[in-house]
């Protein structure tokens, strides 16, 4: 019988990432939820020293896969140990975070073993012994509640920013085991060849806790600057809308939107947005919004929790400046 | 070389979404159905590949007739024979299923590189393209942007973002890549390219052409199973930040932020 609730821990360059500790708190109310144990899976090398860490936020046990060809993640090295310790131990349930790797490792691992996984998704309950994940589709037009047939482990990933995390307790221990697997390099079919790093060092949009995004109001790219600042002065990371990145003002990578990112911060300010439907989908679950724009009629201030009706090029530097006297 | 491009047709993204009378579905009438935009990308990388390597572009779909449309569009803008994998049974299959199926039509056809769309911007699961890849036994990169083909045409640099940082996968052939914004900007069909699609082969397969038993798909398959839909919880509009200048609305908004909402 599949017992415990299991969450896969995510590093780079050895450093435990935030989405990590997010599901692990959420694995913890899970397991609570249900009487069992909450073991965190940490693949690695040289990383187990990082698992104290994790029995602060609630793990119980830490399964430790070190291998160098762990080091940096690859999907076929992480999916074939990953599969292969659920197949000899059977969690009841394997969560991950709804990151970049999350996400891939997720779907491979869900594939190997013949069962399905719940991407993305904003909420997770536990009734009658099962978990009930609750997930945004059509890029927030619609949330959808799904729970398993026939499939275990019951799998899913939380997106980031949105479930709550523990307060870590120093006093909390976990036992700590080395994981038995068998790693074939003949499986190792893709290597990672080079890392580029971002040179701007923000955080990506997707783990933001504060956006400040700009749309066809922003009139070109140079305009950009005065979000920068406002996003210095608050700790934000800068977002475009669609049409903003169409025109080339911005990189694709900063499109927030049905065909772009879908985002959650706790803050999301949108300056010269009009509101289209496909973004309001992707930033719909923004905690706080606020809508500075020229036009009262414009859609994104029947979102907007506070909206200005202002030109941007006079509003936005006012703003940082008015923050930076607060702070 | 041969390549294999997935496409999924969904409600174009313009769609108000209203949720069906049972709760589990949408209401489908009057919806415009379109290829899958993270899908186009998949098209024209195909496309611009065939140009330098040469070889043949096979577009795959599976879903009801009406996605016929969405395949000619394929075949518009350059691709050279479509496969459409349509079945009664496959009616509510879930991405497990999908995949098993894409799998059976694909793993005859000779391939050297599958796109697949990244997600699809309807049920936004994003596994299908990595679901295939294990199905095939062939590996997958996801969320490509850029796609460095080596000269021998034997093997790929993918560049893919990876939050904070872009990692470059090398990758043998024959290997599936999902696609992503930032890749390419998709051709439009010209207008010879429209007629030209009209005779273009394209194929139906059923789950019996496949080889395949209908038992293990449809509705009764599905084991990630969907309990209901919902509307996203209301999102009142909120106050408008009164005030005579700019200076004094962004004030304003600077406290408001501050003492009611907490996040300055």
């Amino acid at each position: 019988m599949a017992q415990g609730v299991w969450t896969v821990a995510e590093q780079r360059e050895g450093e435990i990432r935030k989405i990590t500790y997010e599901v692990v708190s959420e694995g913890r109310r899970l397991a609570d939820a249900l009487g069992q144990s909450l073991t965190v899976v940490l693949l690695g090398n040289g990383i187990k020293d990082k698992a104290a860490a994790l029995a602060q936020y609630g793990a119980d046990k830490v399964l430790v896969a070190e291998d160098q060809r762990l080091e940096t993640y690859t999907t076929d090295a992480y999916t074939a140990v990953v599969a292969q310790l659920v197949k000899a131990e059977e969690p009841a349930m394997l969560l991950m975070g709804a990151s970049v790797q999350g996400k891939d490792l997720s779907s491979r691992v869900a594939a190997r073993l013949d069962v399905a996984v719940a991407q993305d998704c904003t909420a997770f309950a536990v009734e009658d012994g099962n978990l009930v994940a609750t997930r945004p589709i059509y890029a927030g037009k619609a949330y959808a509640q799904v729970t398993f047939e026939q499939s275990w482990p019951q799998m899913a990933t939380a997106r980031p920013n949105v479930m709550s995390v523990n307060e870590p307790d120093a006093s909390r221990t976990a036992e700590v085991v080395d994981a038995q697997f068998q790693l074939d390099d003949g499986e190792l079919k893709t290597k990672v060849v080079e890392a580029i790093k971002d040179a701007s060092g923000k955080i990506d949009l997707t783990e933001a806790d504060k956006i400040v995004s700009g749309g066809r109001g922003m009139k070109g790219p140079e305009n950009y600057a005065i979000l920068e600042e406002l996003a210095q002065v608050i700790g934000a990371s800068v977002g475009a809308s669609r049409s903003a990145v169409d025109a080339g003002w911005r990189s694709h990578t900063d499109q927030v939107g049905q065909t772009g990112k879908v985002v959650s911060p706790n803050l999301y300010i949108a300056c010269g947005i009009s509101g289209a439907i496909q973004h309001l989908a992707g930033m719909g679950t923004s905690k706080v919004i606020v809508a500075i724009n020229k036009d009262p009629d414009a859609p994104i201030f029947q979102k907007a929790d506070y909206g200005v009706v202002g030109d941007l090029f006079d509003v936005v530097p006012a703003l940082t400046e008015e923050i930076k006297k607060m702070i | 070389m041969n390549i294999i491009v997935c496409l999924k047709q969904v409600p174009d993204t313009e769609t108000q979404i209203k949720i069906a009378a049972d709760g589990k579905g949408i209401v489908t009438d009057d919806i415009k159905w379109v290829m899958n935009p993270y899908d186009e990308f998949g098209v024209e990388e195909a496309l611009k590949l065939k140009e330098k390597f040469g070889g043949e572009v096979t577009v795959v779909g599976l879903g009801p007739k009406r996605v016929t449309e969405s395949i000619r569009t394929a075949l518009a803008m350059g691709a050279d024979k479509g496969v459409l994998v349509v079945d009664d049974a496959l009616q509510g299959s879930d991405s497990l299923g999908v995949a098993k199926a894409l799998a059976a039509a694909i793993k005859d056809m000779p391939h050297d590189l599958i796109f697949a769309g990244q997600r699809a911007v309807d049920e936004d699961l994003g596994v299908v393209g990595a679901f295939l890849a294990e199905f095939l036994g062939i590996p997958h990169v996801a969320l490509a942007v850029k796609v460095e083909v080596a000269e021998d045409g034997k093997s790929a640099k993918v560049h893919r973002p990876v939050e904070g940082q872009t990692l470059v996968v090398e990758t043998p052939f024959p290997a599936l890549i999902t696609t992503q914004k930032g890749l390419n900007e998709p051709r439009y069909a010209s207008l010879p390219g429209i007629m030209k699609a009209k005779k273009k082969p394209l194929a139906e397969k059923s789950l019996a052409d496949l080889g395949l038993d209908p038992a293990g798909f449809g509705e009764s398959a599905r084991k990630l199973k969907i309990v209901k839909l919902t509307p996203p919880p209301e999102r009142k509009a909120g106050k408008i930040v009164e005030g005579e200048t700019p200076a004094e609305k962004a004030a304003a908004l600077a406290k408001l932020l501050r003492d009611e909402a907490k996040v300055i």
